[in-house]
């Protein structure tokens, strides 16, 4: 059954795995910074600023992943900014999760009764203090459900990067296949890992919703 | 002496609703006011408007000398020297009790922790909550909250404090707590002006009762006016409250 698939081609897989997850951290990292400054700015009180936002998640959320690395690599390339795909795959998955995350968080931070603010205020805190210290540690708990769920969305979706020549799970796939040609074999070993990466995640945020909602019950 | 808080001729619509008909009032210092009234007089919104959570549309508010109705008011400096106290509490609830205190104490007075934290047990002392200091809000009953919510408040030392009907969301043996414990302030000279329905407290301990209708200061007089109501309104919101 294993043919010519040899340890050799499953040490290059496993390898590969350590690169989808750097991409993975990196694009969670990068992502969450930015998606913490557009969250900002989305709940801002300069209406400018707030419409900016809007229009920053709207466009991102709807333009395809792909599409964003395509700009970031080959875009980039003809003004003479050749970035090694890592770098370019970092920044276009920063600018998608940003917007995602952005939009989770405030939702969360939205999601926060009125009277926190009003208390929190009347006793001579300013805005960015409420926000720092009492709006922000509460609704981060609320936000961590989905935050962790949409990082299950950002492992997958490192596959895409592949398209670009980094040489990740699914690239690495690709290549050990193109040398054997056994793609049932290979490819489902590519999404076992990605499984075993994803799952744990999965049930670790639905077992946080769960514990969310027991408390507010 | 000159009046502590002064509301003048405030008029206060939310949309086409007219909530505030041009109130006047006025609070000399160390006095207890309690303003009582049905749902929809315009009696929590009077309180809100004192501490700005409102802006008023016409009128003046002038508290501790801040005019409230400036557009330019420093809020900053309206609210040390105003305390609120809400009817659902509102503490932080991921802070204990005792840091919930702290917070605007380390973070608006600039005290360091050691500080913070010795004025926090001597409000809490205050309202008999000390052995409570480091549980969270949610481990402790309503009328707890509420007293921690006042400590809170006091802590500031405010030189006037609001009470939006902080006993409407609690049970009689848990109002008694609370009220105690503002019948404490009083005592201790704090200017206190409350909306309130605890009829019985407000003729014990206020120096003079507001009683608001309609959007509009109806009848006011010492806690006595209770017994001889002047106008037919007051007459039958008490027959029906009581």
């Amino acid at each position: 059954m294993f043919g010519n698939f040899t340890s050799v081609h499953l040490y290059y897989l496993v390898g590969a795995i350590g690169w989808t997850l750097l991409l993975s951290a990196l694009a969670f990292v990068l992502g969450a910074i930015g998606g913490g400054a557009v969250m900002l700015a989305r709940i801002s009180e300069r209406t400018w600023l707030r419409w900016l936002a809007v229009a920053y998640i709207e466009c991102i959320q709807g333009i395809p992943l792909l599409i964003l690395l395509f700009v970031v690599y080959y875009g980039l390339s003809v003004y003479g900014y050749s970035l090694p795909s890592l770098v370019a795959a970092g920044i276009a998955m920063m600018i998608y999760v940003s917007a995602y995350l952005g939009d989770i968080w405030r939702g969360c931070v939205q999601a926060m009764p009125r009277q926190q603010w009003e208390a929190s205020e009347c006793l001579a805190m300013s805005r960015w203090q409420t926000l720092r210290l009492v709006i922000i540690p509460q609704a981060l708990r609320l936000s961590l459900p989905p935050t962790v769920g949409f990082m299950v969305q950002v492992i997958k979706m490192t596959s895409l990067a592949s398209v670009i020549g980094f040489i990740e799970l699914t690239r690495a796939g690709q290549i050990i296949n193109n040398s054997i040609f056994q793609p049932f074999l290979i490819f489902g070993l590519v999404g076992l890992f990605y499984f075993a990466l994803c799952y744990p995640l999965s049930r670790w945020s639905e077992a946080m919703e769960r514990k969310l909602n027991v408390a507010n019950r | 002496m000159s009046p502590i808080v002064s509301v003048k001729n405030v008029y206060k619509s939310f949309g086409p609703n007219q909530v505030l008909k041009g109130i006047s009032f006025e609070v000399a210092k160390g006095e207890m006011i309690a303003i009582i009234g049905a749902s929809g007089s315009g009696k929590s919104t009077a309180l809100r408007c004192i501490d700005r959570l409102e802006k008023i549309d016409q009128g003046s508010i002038e508290v501790a000398g801040i005019r409230v109705d400036d557009p330019g008011v420093d809020l900053h400096r309206l609210r040390q020297e105003v305390g609120i106290v809400f009817q659902a509490y509102n503490l932080f609830l991921h802070l204990t009790v005792a840091e919930n205190i702290m917070l605007a104490l380390r973070h608006v007075k600039k005290q360091s922790r050691t500080e913070a934290r010795q004025l926090a047990l001597q409000v809490l002392e205050q309202v008999g909550l000390r052995q409570k200091a480091d549980a969270y809000p949610e481990q402790l009953s309503g009328g707890q909250q509420q007293r921690v919510a006042i400590a809170r408040s006091l802590a500031m030392s405010p030189k006037v404090m609001l009470f939006d009907e902080v006993t409407s969301a609690l049970d009689p043996q848990l109002t008694g707590e609370v009220l105690r414990v503002m019948e404490d302030l009083a005592a201790g000279g704090m200017t206190m002006l409350l909306v309130t329905h605890e009829m019985a407290f407000a003729k014990r301990l206020a120096n003079r009762i507001i009683y608001m209708h309609e959007g509009r200061v109806w009848e006011t007089g010492p806690g006595s006016m209770l017994e001889t109501p002047q106008t037919p309104e007051l007459r039958v919101f008490l027959d029906n409250g009581l």
